[in-house]
């Protein structure tokens, strides 16, 4: 029977790695009550909240945060037209928070995951496995089959080619979840009661191309290396489908990953998610999405970048127009997206010029 | 837990005996092994006669049925831990599970027994999935399930080929790596099963390993030998250049390979001739070995040989008898 932390404000003593070089991103549309369980962790670091939904509705911030909060109003007024590639009613709506951040690394975290304890009972500092994870090399062109080999008694094995044993940058740190598990809606309905009672004590390197299904809510990346590819789509409001914002940005993440050569770990840190969301809800929101990504995965399996695509940038352009051309004829929607994603690296770019010319970009409420 | 379908006779274990004195080891293995066929194969070398306790249904193969069976120009071919492949050559069963001769059952974080064999045979016997990683691993395991996002058309899986388990203890790490950190040992299990995805190259050590012998047995062959191939796992790449040959062929024909559980437990080895009765002795003699082995990639290493001789020369002379000082 799994559990999470109840009481974390006894957790050992936490040193802030990366205090001043990272946001948490979280998007919310009810309240922060979580943050309170997750205080030890995040209190020494800045929050971006970007708030969904309703934008009178005021959002309270547990005291003692240094935050940020931005609501639609805040968007709209930040990006002008180029807003229109945020979504709305919608957890995408985070990925506006990664645009505006000023620093290099990212972690976003849902607000319905709390703190998870290890075999051992110890509440899991999630933050903290990240930030090793993302500091450490990944191994894309080589599977370890010990896993982690810069990981504390652990290393390469026996045949593991020298050359490749210096690695190479990680981009991002995918985390994973205990109680309820990142299923889509027909599973869900199929086994409603099934919880991941199971801690794997690994984190790995997901190989250069293949591809996976990456899950926004316990995620960490660097965003000077891979920032403007999480983009996380046209979702929610107006939109004919849900549920697929972080599996998008998951797909050209790794897609611009292997051809940039930078890694993508999955594994630990876990967090306890104590939410299932409404698989009847779920399942109107992905169904269409359960038919396109039949045909939009063999799209991403298949795509190749140009050589002189090397920034995540040009990369991610380049797609939008691989997008259009290819998955138009799915539906139009992805002509929409694929219009949208070129926005999305406008107003990146815009809010983000290289450094040395001020950008326009006013805060938002505190 | 025993897999439903698969009859027990349809499996064979082959053991390459590299030690004489296999009791200990079968002993150890014995609620595990005993009730299935073994192929216990000799390795040529070897000049002791195989001692193998009651109680097993076992065929024992030796450098006269290589001799017989290919010629005794190829028994080379068998030599070493390369003597398995004679087994995986005259089994007739299905699956086939292989584990080195220093390793013993491993124990699961509640302190059970490991049925490595048990493991192994559900890893074949359920599909693989290489074409789409899952993040929750191995989905068909129990408590699992595919994630949101994974195409649903890909979830029948393909047919799994091979098995790699693991080592708690002594993990299967390299001569310099070995050298670098003598002490580590691995005690971190890790509850996962996972498809290694197609296209993705991976080292397959042959301690502990399964596979699907009507599916790729030819695959899996006796071909890289090092200049200076040694009865130590660490002087071999045997099993390495095996298994990406197996890797390759795999992806090829869309068949699947899974990496992570069962463990097993390995111990340590460090050959000593029976000549070596004294402390002494057996001082000199891994001086010589760590000289001719580990001397060529550092002179550290050579260094550290040549003190070692001198120190048993110093304790011969003046360890004992009467103060030096």
């Amino acid at each position: 029977m799994v559990e999470p932390a109840r009481d974390t404000q006894a957790a050992t003593k936490v040193v802030p790695l990366l205090k001043d070089e990272l946001d948490i991103v979280i998007p919310t549309i009810r309240n922060l009550d979580f943050l309170e369980m997750w205080r030890p962790f995040f209190q020494p670091y800045h929050l971006i909240i970007v708030q969904d939904g309703d934008p009178s509705k005021t959002i309270t911030v547990p005291d003692g945060f240094d935050y940020e909060l931005y609501n639609r109003n805040d968007i709209n007024r930040i990006l002008g037209p180029k807003a229109s590639c945020i979504s709305f009613k919608d957890s995408a709506c985070r990925c506006f928070g990664y645009m505006v951040s000023k620093k290099k690394y990212i972690f976003t975290i849902d607000d319905d995951c709390f703190v998870a304890k290890d075999p051992s009972g110890k509440p899991i500092n999630a933050l903290e496995q990240h930030i090793k994870n993302i500091l450490s090399p990944s191994t894309p062109f080589f599977f370890n089959t010990l896993y982690d080999p810069y990981r504390e008694g652990a290393d390469f094995v026996r045949g593991y080619p020298f050359s490749l044993r210096e690695g190479v940058p990680t981009a991002v740190s995918h985390g994973l979840w205990l109680n309820i598990p990142d299923y889509d809606a027909p599973t869900q309905l199929v086994k409603p009661l099934e919880r991941n009672t199971r801690y794997v004590d690994a984190i790995l390197t997901i190989p250069k191309g293949t591809l996976f299904p990456m899950c926004g809510m316990n995620l960490a990346f660097d965003r000077e290396l891979i920032g403007p590819a999480m983009y996380f789509g046209l979702m929610g409001d107006g939109q004919p489908i849900g549920r697929y914002d972080d599996m998008w940005a998951g797909w050209c993440t790794k897609v611009i990953c292997d051809h940039l050569g930078l890694g993508v770990k999955t594994g630990l840190p876990y967090i306890y998610h104590s939410k299932a969301s409404n698989p009847f809800v779920n399942l109107r929101k992905e169904y269409k999405g359960i038919f396109w990504q039949e045909e939009i995965i063999p799209f991403f399996q298949a795509a190749t970048l140009p050589k002189d695509c090397t920034t995540v940038q040009n990369c991610y352009i380049e797609l939008s127009k691989q997008v259009k051309e290819k998955l138009s004829k799915v539906d139009p929607y992805f002509d929409k997206l694929a219009d949208a994603m070129v926005t999305w690296i406008e107003a990146w770019d815009e809010l983000n010029p290289p450094s040395g010319a001020s950008a326009k970009v006013a805060n938002g409420k505190a | 837990m025993s897999v439903v379908n698969i009859k027990d006779s349809d499996v064979d274990i082959v053991i390459g005996a590299l030690n004489s004195d296999l009791t200990s080891f079968m002993n150890e293995w014995r609620p595990i092994f005993s009730r299935f066929h073994l192929i216990i194969v000799k390795d040529p070398d070897l000049n002791e006669e195989l001692k193998i306790p009651e109680g097993f249904n076992v065929d024992v193969y030796t450098k006269s049925h290589m001799d017989r069976a290919v010629g005794s120009s190829t028994s080379i071919l068998f030599s070493g831990y390369s003597c398995r492949y004679f087994g995986f050559l005259v089994s007739r069963k299905k699956y086939i599970v292989s584990i080195d001769d220093d390793c013993i059952p491993a124990k699961d974080e509640r302190g059970f027994l490991i049925d490595a064999v048990d493991q192994h045979i559900m890893n074949l016997t359920t599909p693989a999935t290489p074409f789409f990683f899952n993040t929750l691993y191995d989905p068909y395991r129990e408590g699992a399930d595919f994630v949101r996002g994974y195409p649903f058309s890909l979830r029948n899986g393909v047919t799994c080929a091979l098995s790699c388990g693991l080592w708690l203890n002594l993990a299967d790490f390299d001569a310099p790596t070995q050298a670098l950190k003598p002490g580590q040992r691995n005690s971190r299990y890790v509850d996962a099963v996972m498809t290694v995805p197609a296209r993705a190259m991976m080292p397959i050590s042959g301690i502990n390993i399964a596979f699907d012998r009507e599916m790729v047995g030819p695959t899996l062959l006796p071909a890289l030998r090092l200049a200076g191939e040694g009865k130590l796992r660490w002087e071999t790449m045997e099993d390495i250049w095996s298994g990406m040959c197996v890797k390759v062929v795999c992806d090829h024909l869309g068949l699947g390979v899974k990496s992570g559980l069962p463990y097993a437990w390995r111990k340590e080895r460090v050959r000593l001739p029976r000549t070596a009765a004294t402390a002494e002795d057996c001082v000199v003699e891994i001086a010589t070995a760590l000289k001719q082995q580990l001397g060529i990639l550092d002179p550290v290493f050579a260094s550290a040989a040549d003190a070692m001789s001198d120190w048993v020369k110093l304790w011969k002379a003046l360890g004992s008898g009467s103060s030096p000082v």
